[in-house]
């Protein structure tokens, strides 16, 4: 299987920026009424978009208003970040608007999943380190971090760069394999075990009239 | 030991490991819709695939429908764009589509069951939150993004984890009054949002055992609120006696061999389980949720929860925050502005029947916008078969055409500035039905009934 040097997910480095809270849900994300498209191009605009501007349209406090966070591309958050609505307009959406790495307490499926079909790692932390990475970005919009895969690390460097603190993340082995491999995209290796494919098809007795009772 | 449904599904189906270490499992049914899926095909098309198992998808119009009229083109134009997208879609790769037009038409929740698609021992797969509800037959169930629809067309399968898998047991009986819609309420209070976060549900118990397949889908339905991905019910007479006869179900002889297939893939009596919940609803009283996420929920004769008492103590304070209401304040008596009935949670023709024997011979409150919207064409020719719709209409309720409506508001009906919504739904989100500051309580179909009729949350067992 060709793997781009592209896919490779090793190591990121941006700066970060904290959006607390805990069960921020999808809708919340990419309200519904921007689902009503055929493609995903032009979601950046409208990531949280409700909590971002008022009825008038007029910019409320928002992290992703906050033009000191502008540019940031590691999104710091709290606990079961992503529930609800399974769309993939939620990560497309933030991906769009530049965020190429999210680290939080915790992270509902379904957004977890969409998340690394994208490329993006979704990596958690204890409380306590994200509450401090969150303290650290809020004070500090400036300064990089940079979160090694391989390590399981970040590091959230000086705002005059050097050496800054270290915390231990986790990832599941799975997604740090398909980072590390450049494989997140999983079609051709799914498609690769087309004869499997077709012959676990033939073996499913409700594809074949029920004549054979499973295993 | 035994094994349970979940874990023999998944054996069923696993492909093989992948170098990931996760599985590829096989999927039996895919079903789609016109908001997740465009994207998917298009993706196809950039990479010159094609669907491998064509007669494996199936195709609804649900989410975008406008439900006062359906007549083509629709008048909001991004809508017909969406529809005939997934028209143009379904005929190029070669996938059924039961579109605006056909007798079949409805939530994709809704129609899967109902024309017998969804059976026991399957995968099934939807880009859709709520595709946990078909795991009600005793199939594994579970909603993806478009990036895995993607690799569904293209090879049938997908790149998995298998996840823990949760008994959860309801014991005693139900009171009058008392529905599928406050168990699953309850539970999800009682686990939290995130509690299944890495588990399958498994339902079990008499309470279970004595629910007939809408209670159970119901029931399923909300796993997702829940956090567990998938919730599924052993198959057992009820699910065959609901699934014979339907349009997608063997007959005769093949009938009987897939009964005893499914027979087969129920849980053992000696499975195994990674984690066990036990919950009593003799006592159950209707539940209201009151914050901004399925498990702020109460019972109907309860207090709001003190902030001081919450686990969650920053999200119940936004939830206060944003619904304006207070700590020790009744959920009873709180003046509602429109009431909802519908959608893949509850539109289905038992709701219907529950909510109409609530509202037949009483009037919709002054000021009380109520609207009913069938799950499916199926659900709303039934109730008109059985007068349901005479009966919501002399009440002064809408009675409009099937689709998603105002669970999430892509259509036209949406809740107003900061109307507060009795709801049949499923979700209480910030801004989920329509409107930002706008306010949702969940609650079953004869609650959001008996809200309308006294235009302030209620308890039904005093109108029954």
């Amino acid at each position: 299987m060709l793997v781009s040097e592209e896919s490779i997910r090793r190591v990121i480095k941006g700066r970060g920026m904290p959006l607390p809270g805990d069960d921020i849900d999808t809708d919340r994300i990419i309200p519904a009424r921007y689902l009503k498209c055929i493609t995903f191009d032009e979601l950046g605009k409208f990531t949280f978009y409700d909590e971002r501007y008022d009825e008038n349209g007029n910019k409320k406090d928002h992290p992703f208003n906050d033009e000191r966070y502008r540019g940031a591309e590691i999104l710091v958050v709290n606990k079961n970040f992503g529930c609800g609505s399974s769309r993939e307009h939620a990560p497309q959406s933030l991906m769009r608007a530049g965020i190429r790495a999210i680290i939080g307490e915790s992270f509902a499926e379904i957004f977890l999943g969409n998340c690394t079909a994208l490329g993006i790692p979704a990596v958690t932390m204890e409380a306590g380190a994200v509450s401090e990475l969150m303290d650290f970005t809020g004070k500090e919009p400036e300064a990089v971090l940079t979160l090694d895969l391989d390590k399981k690390i970040v590091e959230a460097g000086l705002p005059g760069g050097g050496n800054g603190k270290v915390f231990k993340i986790e990832i599941s082995d799975s997604a740090r394999e398909v980072f590390l491999s450049g494989t997140w995209d999983t079609t051709s290796a799914l498609l690769s075990g087309k004869k499997e494919i077709e012959s676990k098809a033939g073996a499913l007795p409700y594809l074949n009239h029920f004549l054979m009772q499973g295993e | 030991m035994g094994e349970n449904l979940f874990n023999k599904v998944w054996k069923l189906h696993k492909v093989k490991t992948l170098p990931s270490g996760q599985d590829q499992l096989f999927i039996g049914l895919h079903l789609i819709h016109e908001v997740t899926s465009p994207q998917a095909f298009q993706m196809l098309r950039e990479r010159g695939l094609k669907v491998m198992f064509p007669e494996r998808t199936f195709a609804a119009a649900d989410h975008i429908l406008p439900t006062d009229n359906q007549k083509r083109p629709f008048r909001d134009p991004l809508a017909e764009e969406m529809i005939r997208a997934l028209e143009k879609n379904t005929e190029e790769f070669g996938i059924k589509f039961f579109g605006p037009d056909t007798d079949y038409q409805g939530i994709v929740h809704i129609i899967g069951p109902e024309l017998g698609l969804t059976q026991p021992g399957m995968t099934v797969v939807c880009g859709d939150s709520h595709t946990s509800t078909h795991g009600a037959l005793g199939a594994i169930a579970f909603g993806i993004g478009t990036s895995q629809i993607r690799d569904v067309f293209a090879t049938q399968t997908l790149s998995m984890s298998r996840p823990r898998v949760r008994r959860i047991t309801i014991n005693g009986t139900l009171r009058k009054g008392v529905y599928a819609k406050d168990i699953i309420l309850k539970i999800i209070a009682e686990l939290g949002v995130k509690g299944g976060i890495g588990y399958a549900y498994e339902y079990s118990g008499p309470v279970i055992e004595n629910l007939n397949m809408e209670g159970r889908l119901t029931i399923c339905n909300m796993s997702i609120e829940g956090g567990a991905r998938a919730g599924y019910i052993n198959p057992d007479k009820v699910t065959f006696d609901y699934l014979k006869g339907r349009k997608f179900v063997p007959e005769g002889d093949e009938f009987d061999r897939a009964v005893s297939f499914w027979k087969g893939i129920a849980s053992d009596e000696d499975a195994e389980y990674d984690d066990e919940f036990v919950l009593d609803a003799g006592d159950l009283e209707p539940m209201v949720t009151w914050g901004i996420n399925p498990g702020h929920a109460v019972g109907i004769t309860e207090k709001l929860p003190m902030l001081s008492d919450s686990e969650d103590r920053e999200v119940a304070s936004r939830a206060y925050e944003h619904m304006n209401f207070h700590e020790g304040d009744t959920i009873r008596g709180k003046k509602i502005d429109v009431a909802f009935i519908g959608s893949c949670t509850n539109g289905r023709i038992s709701d219907l029947r529950e909510a109409a024997s609530v509202a037949k011979g009483r009037k919709a409150a002054k000021g009380v916008r109520a609207l009913v919207v069938p799950g499916s064409r199926q659900v709303a020719l039934q109730a008109e078969r059985e007068g349901l719709d005479r009966i919501f209409l002399e009440a002064g309720f809408q009675w409009r055409l099937p689709g998603c409506s105002m669970c999430l508001a892509m259509n036209p009906d949406k809740l107003r500035g900061s109307e507060l919504s009795a709801s049949s739904s499923n979700r209480n989100f910030i801004g989920r039905q329509g409107s930002p500051a706008g306010r949702t309580l969940l609650m079953s179909p004869a609650m959001v009934a008996a809200a309308a009729v006294m235009g302030e949350v209620t308890d039904v067992r005093e109108l029954l």
